[in-house]
């Protein structure tokens, strides 16, 4: 009994979720014109030289938060346990406070922050790094905090230290190499989430692909309904490579993927 | 002495610094500058900002995003908790578990616009599936234009509020020890008594909580409405657009701080609540 | 307890897929008798428990207490009381409350659950604890809820899954006379299952040594340690010395003693004694074959360690007051007392 009732739950979930992402499929290789099948909308992925350039801003973006979120957060968090102890739950805090508070609100009161930035560093939309790198610190610290846990992280350093190594030498050639299922996890969601953040990106006037998107959304669907999808795929494979490739750490790692997040969806 | 462990407290903490200066500048100031630019306008406290949010066009846009929260936290909890249970039962390590898991993950924290085009597709006036209505029965799926209003947003926010309760239930799922179930067996429970004595008060905690996130998750998000509302304001974050993009500019860009605040104050009264009520029992279900 | 009752489990057998976790397995409890079930991990003991508890379904094979056939009871109707091996109290339930959770699921009233639980917690020594909830608990006290839990209901028989092997060594111990002394007052009929030896002789009337899925011995502890029916069970129960022998007609000789052996022993020929420390002796002795390698200091008693002049590592047990006469390097002769040993098959000896 209840595996017949299993069955037809799984199919009827199955139908919901997939069906959109068939639909997409569908329409994005719709040939409005002439009827029939056809790859332009893909095409344009790259044809289309807004869009391309949108895409590259946003990769380039994906790959400088990550950056900075790992020069940052890294350090960080391993200084805090070994010898910045009293700072721990307020960086605890801090990492976390991001759920609370809305990406538009933050957007909302970013302008005048921004205006020394781009005064600083000129217009780029780059410059959202810093943001961006705000907007991940939930999940990277989870992530990174979750393998952190699982190693005896003061006395690897202890060890280190004693057989001469400098602060640099022990973070970079003992401590990272261990808790390298984290720090994947936590690269991997935060460019999955820079690769969907529009609210930030559209509201303070940049260029990025999913603002790209909407803005092409009304004069071309395919093309933005391709590009959809394509950010759907490249998102699913890259969590499930970080699943396959941390096997053995699963429950840490699935701890951090839970962010128990209010404003978890980073729209 | 004091003096010298703060000065070595200073000196420990100066790796942190950077840290602490990304998350000032890009974080608590914009925040606070917020809060500061609701209360306060042309250097003194300022409470027409406030009474703003008291206009119709405010309250009904407020009531509407409660409408849609709730709704949406309600059914992703329903629905997501099924989901959820369906895929506690498969074994840890099965591909169809870890696959499924992964797409609840993209779909709930960053898909954002990504779904607003998967239902344009779908049941959008040129969708799939409004198509293959149309040509089977000739009703117009997609006729009042409901996707790009309240019941449109309600089946698309579904669309990412589901999969968001299945990664924060199912640890609370798991957490349910097979001992807790087989030693109520041994005292002679039955299914149902299982269930009423020991499953439910267990997970019950856990699943108003689970809600609770989910009407803050609702109530904050932007960029799926964005994409399928391009006109007009009918929720609290939309509203928060027009106020900053309006071409009417003066007068508006203090209700956008005022509607911001809103939505602080709301977001963080229900997360207050959701600390409160996870507290004490989250650690039963470690 | 007015009418202990009989167990028995007859020819169980289990198959998981292409893995056979008991095999023919059988056992008969006597009423109000405490019975062990002792093996290493995989050897089906927790399963047998497991079916009898009816949390599991054998292949095959019969489970009768009293005389009836449990086969088609639910498990939440058999009526035995539980102890698992840890995280079994429920969390949001006070001690109180956990207790009286068995009587709550029978239907009966408030107030008589509420004291008939004081009763239980009373018996364990738990009483002051009583609305405490779990994660305020020691582990110790944890088991002793348990205990307390499943004895409320008055089950007919007693049921322990590891019960100590999540504990610290001095709470088990200390926990182990007690859930013995508690058994023995009530004196319910129960199955212990541990992969403790020492564990298991301590607490038993009955000790049944298992491996493989299927039961080598079912003897009183003294029986099991002095004659072992099988290798396994010599081996497995106490520690050994594996010393060559010779087996005649007579008995076996062993580094030149004679030796009485045991049933099951290699009928003749060469072979390997399992002679226990305590029957081997160390003399001081300048002609001596044998040295001592080392003597580890273990309180009451020591263990003094020697090398046979063809290598054979030879353990003896000794009063730590005789033990301390011997240093390394001290040349000594060993012999062994006729107390009967099991010898098994093995390599010839050069000379006895």
């Amino acid at each position: 009994m209840t595996r017949v009732l299993r069955a037809v739950l799984w199919l009827v979930f199955g139908l919901f979720f997939l069906f959109p992402l068939y639909a997409m499929a569908d329409f994005a290789t719709r040939d409005l014109v002439h009827g029939g099948r056809t790859l332009r909308a893909w095409q344009n992925l790259v044809a289309d030289d807004a869009l391309f350039r949108a895409i590259l801003v946003s990769l380039g973006l994906a790959v400088l938060t990550v950056a900075a979120m790992l020069a940052v957060l890294v350090p960080t968090m391993i200084w805090v346990r070994l010898r910045a102890g009293w700072a721990r739950n307020l960086v605890e805090f801090l990492c976390l406070l991001p759920l609370t508070i809305p990406a538009l609100v933050i957007v909302v009161g970013l302008r005048n922050v921004y205006l020394w930035v781009t005064y600083l560093l000129g217009e780029s939309p780059l410059t959202l790094t810093f943001v961006y790198t705000v907007l991940v610190l939930p999940f990277a610290y989870r992530a990174i905090d979750a393998a952190l846990g699982a190693i005896d992280l003061r006395t690897l350093a202890e060890a280190a230290r004693s057989l001469g190594a400098g602060w640099i030498t022990t973070i970079f050639r003992v401590i990272v190499p261990n808790i390298w299922s984290g720090i994947l996890s936590a690269a991997f969601i935060s460019i999955a989430v820079v690769l969907g953040e529009y609210t930030i990106a559209s509201l303070s006037g940049y260029q990025t692909l999913p603002v790209q998107i909407v803005l092409i959304g009304k004069s071309d669907g395919p093309t933005s309904v391709a590009a959809s999808l394509a950010t759907l795929l490249f998102g699913f494979v890259l969590l499930m490579i970080l699943a396959l490739v941390t096997r053995r750490r699963r429950r840490t790692v699935a701890a951090a993927t839970v962010p128990t997040t209010p404003t978890g969806v980073r729209t | 002495m004091a003096g010298r462990s703060v000065g070595r407290r200073l000196a420990d903490g100066a790796p942190l610094l950077p840290f602490f200066a990304l998350v000032v500048i890009f974080l608590l100031i914009p925040t606070g500058t917020v809060v500061v630019n609701a209360l306060f306008a042309d250097g003194g406290f300022s409470p027409a900002r406030l009474g703003a949010l008291f206009s119709s066009t405010a309250l009904t846009a407020l009531w509407r995003s409660v409408l849609l929260s709730g709704a949406t936290a309600l059914i992703g909890a329903v629905f997501g908790a099924v989901l959820a249970w369906l895929i506690a039962a498969r074994p840890p390590e099965s591909m169809v578990r870890r696959g499924v898991l992964a797409l609840c993950s993209v779909l709930a924290q960053f898909g954002g616009v990504a779904l607003a085009f998967a239902f344009l597709a779908t049941v959008g006036l040129n969708g799939v599936l409004t198509l293959w209505v149309q040509q089977l029965t000739g009703f117009n799926l997609a006729g009042s234009g409901w996707l790009y209003a309240l019941p449109g947003l309600i089946l698309v926010y579904s669309y990412f509020q589901i999969p968001l309760m299945v990664i924060v239930f199912l640890p609370a799922l798991e957490g349910l020890r097979r001992q807790w179930r087989e030693a109520a067996v041994s005292l002679g429970a039955s299914g149902r008594q299982y269930w009423r004595e020991v499953a439910v008060p267990l997970l019950g905690p856990a699943f108003l909580g689970s809600v609770l996130l989910l009407f803050a998750n609702a109530f904050a998000a932007y960029a799926t409405a964005a994409a399928l509302v391009s006109q007009g304001s009918p929720i609290v974050p939309l509203l928060i657009r027009t106020a900053l993009t309006s071409e009417v500019v003066l007068g508006q860009s203090g209700f956008a701080y005022a509607l911001a605040l809103e939505m602080i104050v709301v977001v963080a009264v229900v997360m207050v609540a959701y600390n409160a009520l996870v507290r004490r029992t989250a650690r039963w279900l470690r | 307890m007015s009418n202990p009752v009989a167990v028995d489990l007859e020819n169980l057998t289990r198959v998981y897929g292409t893995v056979k976790a008991l095999d023919g397995f059988s056992l008969h409890i006597e009423p109000g008798e405490l019975v062990a079930l002792l093996g290493p991990s995989g050897c089906g003991k927790t399963t047998a428990m497991r079916i009898l508890a009816g949390l599991d379904e054998a292949t095959s094979g019969t489970v009768r207490v009293d005389g009836r056939d449990l086969g088609a009871v639910p498990a939440n109707k058999r009526d035995m009381g539980m102890v698992f091996q840890a995280y079994s109290l429920f969390p949001h339930l006070n001690v109180l409350d956990n207790v009286a959770f068995g009587l709550k699921m029978r239907g009966v009233g408030r107030a008589e659950r509420q004291a008939r639980a004081d009763e239980m917690l009373e018996l364990v020594g738990l009483a002051a604890h009583r609305h405490k909830y779990v994660d305020e608990l020691s582990g110790g006290q944890q088991q002793r809820v348990a205990l307390a839990r499943a004895l409320a209901i008055r089950p007919r028989v007693l049921l322990l899954d590891e019960p100590l092997s999540a504990l610290d060594a001095k709470v088990r111990a200390q926990l182990r006379d007690e859930i013995r002394r508690v058994q023995l007052e009530i004196g319910i009929t129960t199955l212990f299952v541990t992969h403790d030896q020492e564990e298991a002789l301590a607490v038993a009337d009955r000790v049944g040594v298992m491996n493989a899925g299927r039961l080598e011995q079912l003897a009183a502890p003294a029986e099991l340690y002095a004659r072992p029916a099988t290798p396994f069970v010599a081996e497995f129960v106490g520690l050994s010395n594996r010393l060559p022998a010779l087996v005649n007609g007579a008995g076996a000789r062993v580094l030149g003693c004679a030796v009485p052996t045991l049933p099951g022993s290699v009928p003749s020929g060469a072979g390997l004694a399992l002679v226990r420390p305590e029957a081997v002796v160390v003399k001081a002795d300048e002609q001596g074959a044998a040295t001592v390698t080392s003597v580890m200091f273990l309180g009451p008693n020591s263990r003094v360690y020697a090398r046979l002049a063809d290598g054979t590592q030879v353990q003896a047990q000794l009063a730590s007051a005789e033990a301390r006469a011997f240093r390394p390097g001290d040349p000594v002769s060993i012999a062994i007392e006729p107390v009967p040993v099991l010898v098994v098959p093995g390599p010839a000896p050069a000379r006895t």
